[in-house]
């Protein structure tokens, strides 16, 4: 165990923070779940991608820098910590791109990640359906094979899809074998949304932002060449993805010792100063994030041990949604009347309460860490 | 930056984990005498003397893994006041000699007197060692520049002199020193610090284990028991119980190894890092034992089931060598977070 960094992630680190002090906006962006903050947020995506820090760990030919996890951990606290803009793109690159990476084609990596990586092809995650929400394998989307022209048609509905009407594509779950059994028949899609059939219809989140859509597709013409891992094998492919979302990928913990500091700086400044049961209160914030931290080094080593990471995720989705919703909790608490206005403060609340219900409720994340971790004997 | 235990730490692991093999299964607690004679036979107990004194030369984050053994094993002897605390304050030859002999050594530094073991050891040693900063706090985890002081008793056969107590845990009775008594121990008050410190990672250590005992037993017990005619653990307000139980185990868990690492290596951060281990280790223990109890429903609220020996060992662990609270202190105080305003006002309006 050695808990210091070497000298090469020092240098990254200082690299990292250079460039992000030097061209983080100095005012924050509109948000990016708007239709005109999500202009300016892909502004910043370009500037990313071409200062190569839009996707570290990428191999370079995609337009990474082939960061180690360590170094992409420190990348992530830099970025957190300079303030820098939401990443408009994060659909695309932990959700969609680790599946490129691990089912994708030679051809299909090289035509997707770079413009990927770049902004350009702006991607929007198309699995949720009305019937179909913790119970994906309900999904009732429909993909009919046209042999005729080499591919599939694709006939239903997406919804929750985030800044899905901002999005130029879309990666989905159809079934193309009803008689398959639940999870047997369905195979992951990529999607042009500008494709003949396909209507896109943004809808509003609580915080009142269009960060949500509806995606219909009629009769959707899908090549062959954008079908992602083999035909009824899209489960796999799709779950893949979801263990990267629960866990490490979606949410480090740079974010939470940012948002922590910004909490502290609050109490530091409240009017009054602060009464003893909210000192313990931001102690037990600071302890969260640091658990989480610790807990997300413990398995960083595993990965780079060569130890996939499995369930284990489930226990890093549980823990960074309950510490968001804690800290912003407390945050209202110290602003006292003021947690009636409009603020950072009560958007970051407002958003933190989609925590435990996005990337897999957190209901069904128990479910998993009893089934998978402890052995506990399924419920239905 | 590299969160792996080494080879060697594993083995030592697998290596308490054999020793005590066969124990703690039996209807009746664990024999004192021979739980202490596996440890010492393995070295355990004198790990962290210098070789030069027959010692191991190990430090905290060697052993910590085999500390949590003995917490799994729920071991009703002194092992974190010997093979750590002890080791740290008494340092000179004949002493460090002793250790590694088998020779039992108790201690209690957090200010209260209240002495694990009393009848077991052969040494105590009381003290004040107040915790993170100077001008510290009482109760403390140890740690920082604070100051404190550190007394050695030695008994003849029957151990120092301790008024009894009676204990929460029937298997770690308690004996009151009173102040004053035995002889200072001349010591630079970094050492103390360090000592105190070892003493709480230590107990962090046994709380992983303890609890990790009782979350197994727990799993298994509701995987058997049936009503309704399924196993109760298939109810989802079982399951998610333990599933919540089970985070909290795990979250703690790092910080305690990261706290051996800082323990071990005498960081900046020791102190700040050894509080955060024993305050999470304390709470995880502690909800761990709640979700225990009540998922083991009537059968665990009995003497007849063993598994009150990992309740109440975990409660008294909670307790000592620093609680949450003081732990909280411990970091409140390493962030500089203060409280300012009181928590009554004596008549007046609100500002």
């Amino acid at each position: 165990m050695d808990l210091t960094w070497t000298p090469a992630d020092e240098e990254f680190r200082a690299q990292a923070r250079s460039w992000l002090r030097a061209s983080t906006p100095p005012r924050p962006l509109p948000s990016g779940d708007t239709r005109e903050g999500f202009a300016a947020h892909l502004d910043w995506e370009r500037r990313l991608f071409e200062a190569g820090w839009s996707v570290v760990s990428w191999p370079r030919k995609y337009g990474g820098r082939e960061a180690t996890p360590w170094q992409w951990l420190i990348f992530e606290e830099e970025y957190y910590r300079a303030g820098a803009p939401q990443r408009v793109t994060q659909n695309g690159i932990f959700l969609l791109a680790p599946s490129v990476f691990s089912f994708g084609t030679r051809q299909q990596q090289d035509r997707i990640l770079p413009r990927l990586a770049a902004a350009q092809d702006l991607w929007c995650q198309g699995w949720s359906e009305p019937g179909a929400g913790s119970d994906l394998a309900a999904l009732t989307s429909r993909a009919v094979r046209d042999d005729e022209r080499g591919g599939w048609r694709l006939s239903g509905q997406k919804t929750w899809s985030s800044r899905g009407a901002f999005c130029t594509h879309a990666f989905g779950l159809f079934r193309t074998d009803p008689d398959a059994g639940r999870h047997r028949g369905l195979t992951y899609f990529l999607v042009a949304l500008d494709s003949p059939g396909v209507r896109v219809s943004g809808f509003s989140r609580l915080d009142g932002d269009e960060g949500f859509a509806d995606l219909y597709f009629d009769d959707v013409f899908v090549p062959d060449q954008d079908v992602l891992g083999p035909v009824n094998g899209g489960w796999k492919v799709a779950m893949a993805t979801a263990a990267g979302e629960r866990g490490l990928t979606l949410r480090s913990p740079g974010r939470f010792r940012a948002t922590f500091g910004r909490l502290a700086e609050l109490a530091r400044n409240r009017p009054g100063g602060l009464e003893p049961g909210e000192v313990d209160r931001l102690v037990e914030c600071w302890l969260d994030v640091e658990a989480y931290a610790r807990h997300t080094d413990q398995v960083v080593s595993r990965i780079v041990a060569g130890t996939p990471v499995g369930a284990e995720a489930s226990l890093s989705k549980l823990q960074w949604s309950q510490l968001d919703l804690r800290i912003h909790e407390l945050a209202l608490d110290l602003l006292g009347p003021q947690a009636q206005v409009d603020g950072p403060w009560t958007r970051g609340f407002e958003f933190a309460l989609s925590g435990p219900i996005y990337a897999g409720t957190n209901e069904i994340q128990r479910d998993i860490v009893a089934e998978r971790l402890l052995g506990l004997p399924r419920s239905r | 930056m590299d969160f792996a235990f080494t080879p060697e730490q594993l083995e030592l692991r697998e290596g308490v984990r054999d020793a005590l093999k066969g124990l703690d299964g039996g209807p009746g607690p664990v024999d004192p005498a021979a739980a202490w004679s596996r440890l010492s036979g393995l070295g355990l107990t004198g790990a962290l003397v210098a070789p030069e004194h027959g010692g191991l030369g190990l430090d905290e984050l060697d052993v910590v893994l085999g500390l949590e053994e003995t917490g799994w094993a729920a071991l009703p002897v002194p092992v974190v006041e010997t093979a750590l605390v002890a080791a740290r304050l008494l340092t000179g030859a004949e002493q460090a000699g002793a250790l590694v002999a088998g020779r039992r050594v108790s201690a209690v530094l957090d200010g209260s007197g209240l002495l694990p073991w009393p009848g077991q050891a052969e040494i105590a040693l009381v003290g004040d060692v107040p915790g993170g900063v100077p001008g510290g706090v009482r109760g403390g985890v140890g740690g920082g520049a604070g100051g404190g002081t550190v007394r050695v008793l030695a008994g003849g056969s029957a151990g120092p002199a301790a008024e009894p107590v009676p204990a929460l845990d029937p298997a770690r009775p308690l004996g009151r020193i009173p102040p004053g008594a035995g002889a200072a121990l001349a010591a630079d008050p970094a050492v103390l610090a360090r000592a105190g410190r070892a003493g709480a990672l230590g107990t962090a250590a046994q709380l992983i284990g303890l609890a990790a005992r009782a979350l197994e037993m727990t799993v298994s017990y509701v995987g058997e028991r049936t009503q309704f005619g399924v196993p109760v653990g298939s109810f989802q307000a079982v399951k998610h119980q333990l599933a919540d139980a089970h985070l909290a185990l795990e979250m703690a868990r790092p910080l305690v190894y990261a706290a051996a690492w800082a323990q071990a290596h005498d960081t900046p951060s020791a102190s700040r890092d050894v509080a955060a281990a024993k305050t999470r280790a304390s709470d995880a223990a502690a909800a761990v034992a709640r979700a225990a109890l009540q998922c083991h429903g009537a059968m665990g609220y009995t003497r007849e089931y063993p598994l009150h020996r990992w309740l109440t060992r975990i409660w008294a662990l909670r307790a000592a060598w620093g609680t949450p609270a003081a732990g909280r202190a411990v970091l409140a105080a390493q962030l500089g977070l203060v409280a300012a305003r009181p928590v009554t006002t004596a008549g007046g309006t609100d500002e």
